[in-house]
């Protein structure tokens, strides 16, 4: 008789699996089914109230710039350039002065200052986004218009982005709000992914005759590159969603314009402030139609960074 | 011993709440402009009559006729009348009933102005259109003379948010700029040619505050109770009138001998030598025929109450009463609701 060399692993778990782990297996399985269906709910609703404007207008809605709610036109343009710049700007301000901090506080701060600096910013985090609205309007729109947008377009005005009046409200103001609120998540995230980076490769570094500086930039900063990377992705998810705060500085004109310190309108913005009294069909259905492009430009920028890990992760892979 | 303990408690709680219980819940929705004067009215009349309950969600004016549309509440309240197309949806044709007045006025913070500007329909309306971009345009100095005005931009503030504020702003500015009737037109939401956007009457108020040298429009109310500076308007017979209880009441007294039997009317640039040209009614969408008959009934003496003790809270909460020429024709109206 011959013992088979290979355990039988299927007998195995026949033998040892029991009716409390099947039970186990199909409740998570149904939690995580319940959020696909959720998702596709969502997109199924955002894509059936929206067919009024997409029949009317098809294609030609991503690409108009009126929005006349008494003429029934409608068009997402302004709306998308207004997201998209005040989401970049943010992004643009946050990353160097997240990635800054969380590289000080996880290399070179004591850790009795890191611990304290942390809990911090953590609170920042945790911070209603309309308190940042006001704390934007009645402190920062007033800085900025009287000191400076000024200031910017003395130093900086032959540059498009820093010509024409200055209103304190605009796309400059709504990307700074929106950095104020990105960036402890990019501080929080980031730093977890520098701590977790192992001590043998800093003192390798170290070892092989490296400074200090050397030793965080090139080598500890690239190993935590995908949770940095993770960060950056989701403070532009929190940008990019943003209602409040940004509405209440970024002056509402849904005009495209060269200029930074012209106002603009976000997609999220514009649905708070008049689905409430949006009447009629077609006017309902073009602020839902709006909320399906945003949906899609965060698939598209969400598809775009999993495109970048990947690519990314292979590369390290190879070395 | 734990649920004998808990099924105590359970009973003692619900004996303390059944004072608590109301013979008649009547749910209501709309206007937030109104709001204030509502949750008034429905207290003082719970105050009078403690079985009757009625709830007001201050969800703006769409919102009521929406609400009423799909019946989730009794009756709705508006800033802008029902148009013919919102009727046609309801399987009860609604009643509209005027309940209070308010006016809309221009708000404004320029530099070493101090005095009370006047602004003739004209100027609003370029200044609005973006036609007049400076406030020392010779325009504005025709109506202000002997006011110093700076050489500085005019800052226009507008409503980012859809609100009967600016349906009234804008139908006026239609009657009296044809420009602005083709270029821009009438509506809670408009495509504005200049300006900056924001939310509420606040915002607006709290933007104009803030920013020199510039212009908006709000409620009376927010107006008189921010203490701020708030022009003229020249109405329909050559007047500058700035806008009090007084001359918005005079407004709808003058509108009143052509005012429609359905009440929906706009009473913008009204005839009347003090009439304050930027006014409007505020309704409350009433179902002509309410199938709980003990709800129709409280409804019927409510409005009763409204149409007279009511009208006295108006002036302490900066509302506009209504004129008895008015009055007296929705009481008659009364009667149709079945």
């Amino acid at each position: 008789m011959a013992t088979p060399a290979v355990a039988d692993t299927a007998a195995i778990r026949r033998r040892t699996t029991q009716t409390g782990d099947i039970v186990a297996r199909l409740i998570t399985l149904a939690f995580a089914a319940s959020i696909i269906l959720i998702t596709f709910l969502l997109v199924w609703q955002l894509w059936s109230q929206s067919a009024a404007t997409r029949h009317k207008f098809g294609f030609s809605f991503l690409f108009t710039t009126t929005w006349n709610p008494v003429t029934e036109e409608f068009g997402a343009l302004p709306f998308v350039y207004g997201t998209v710049v005040t989401s970049v700007l943010a992004l643009l301000i946050s990353v160097p002065l997240g990635l800054g901090s969380a590289i000080f506080l996880s290399e070179l701060a004591p850790a009795g200052i890191s611990n304290a600096l942390t809990f911090l910013i953590e609170l920042l985090a945790a911070i209603p986004s309309v308190i940042y609205g006001l704390l934007a309007l009645f402190a920062l729109v007033p800085l900025m218009r009287d000191y400076g947008e000024p200031f910017l377009k003395s130093t900086l005005g032959f540059l498009p982005w820093f010509k024409g009046p200055v209103y304190g409200f605009g796309l400059l103001t709504g990307g700074m709000v929106l950095s104020i609120m990105t960036i402890p998540f990019i501080i929080s995230v980031s730093r977890e992914a520098l701590l977790a980076v192992p001590r043998e490769q800093r003192e390798a570094a170290l070892a092989l005759g490296a400074t200090r500086w050397e030793s965080t930039w090139q080598i500890v900063v690239p190993y935590a590159k995908l949770g940095i990377l993770g960060s950056i992705f989701l403070g532009l998810a929190r940008a990019l969603g943003e209602t409040m705060a940004v509405t209440m500085v970024i002056g509402n004109d849904p005009k495209i314009s060269a200029s930074l310190f012209a106002p603009g309108y976000s997609i999220a913005a514009v649905i708070a402030n008049e689905f409430s009294e949006a009447t009629g069909q077609v006017y309902q259905s073009a602020l839902i139609e709006l909320g399906l492009v945003l949906f899609l430009l965060t698939i598209i920028i969400n598809g775009l960074a999993r495109l970048m890990i990947v690519a990314t992760t292979r590369k390290g892979s190879k070395r | 011993m734990k649920l004998k303990r808990m099924s105590l408690a359970v009973a003692g709680l619900m004996a303390v709440a059944a004072p608590f219980a109301v013979a008649q819940q009547i749910n209501a929705a709309g206007a937030s402009f109104p709001a204030v004067i509502y949750q008034k009215w429905f207290e003082e009349y719970r105050k009078l009559h403690t079985d009757v309950q009625i709830n007001y969600q201050s969800i703006g004016s769409g919102g009521g006729i929406a609400q009423l549309t799909s019946g989730t509440v009794d009756f709705g309240a508006s800033d802008v009348p029902m148009t013919d197309e919102q009727i046609s949806k309801l399987a009860v044709k609604p009643l509209h009933f005027p309940s209070v007045l308010g006016g809309v006025v221009p708000t404004y913070n320029v530099a070493g102005v101090t005095q009370d500007l006047k602004f003739a329909p004209e100027t609003l309306s370029g200044i609005f259109l973006g036609t007049i971009t400076k406030w020392n345009d010779p325009r504005l100095a025709k109506d202000n003379p002997g006011v110093k005005f700076p050489n500085a931009d005019i800052q226009v503030v507008h409503r980012s948010d859809g609100s009967g504020t600016t349906f009234v702003w804008t139908d006026y500015l239609s009657k009296v700029s044809p420009d602005w009737k083709s270029k821009v037109g009438a509506g809670a939401s408009v495509n504005w040619p200049v300006g900056l956007g924001q939310k509420g009457n606040e915002g607006v108020a709290g933007t104009v505050k803030q920013t020199p040298n510039s212009i908006g429009y709000v409620e009376l109310i927010y107006a008189v109770q921010n203490k701020m500076a708030y022009g003229s308007v020249k109405n329909a017979s050559g007047n500058f009138v700035k806008a009090d209880f007084n001359t918005v009441t005079d407004a709808a007294a003058g509108a009143a001998k052509n005012i429609p039997d359905d009440f929906r009317v706009s009473i913008t640039n009204a005839a009347g030598k003090n009439a304050y040209p930027i006014s409007t009614f505020t309704w409350l969408l009433i179902p002509s025929h309410i199938p709980d008959a003990a709800k129709a009934k409280t409804i019927k003496a409510f409005l009763q109450w409204m149409l007279a003790d009511g009208q006295k809270y108006a002036a302490g909460l900066s509302y506009a009463s209504l004129p008895k020429e008015v009055i007296a024709k929705e009481v008659k109206q009364i009667a149709k609701i079945q």
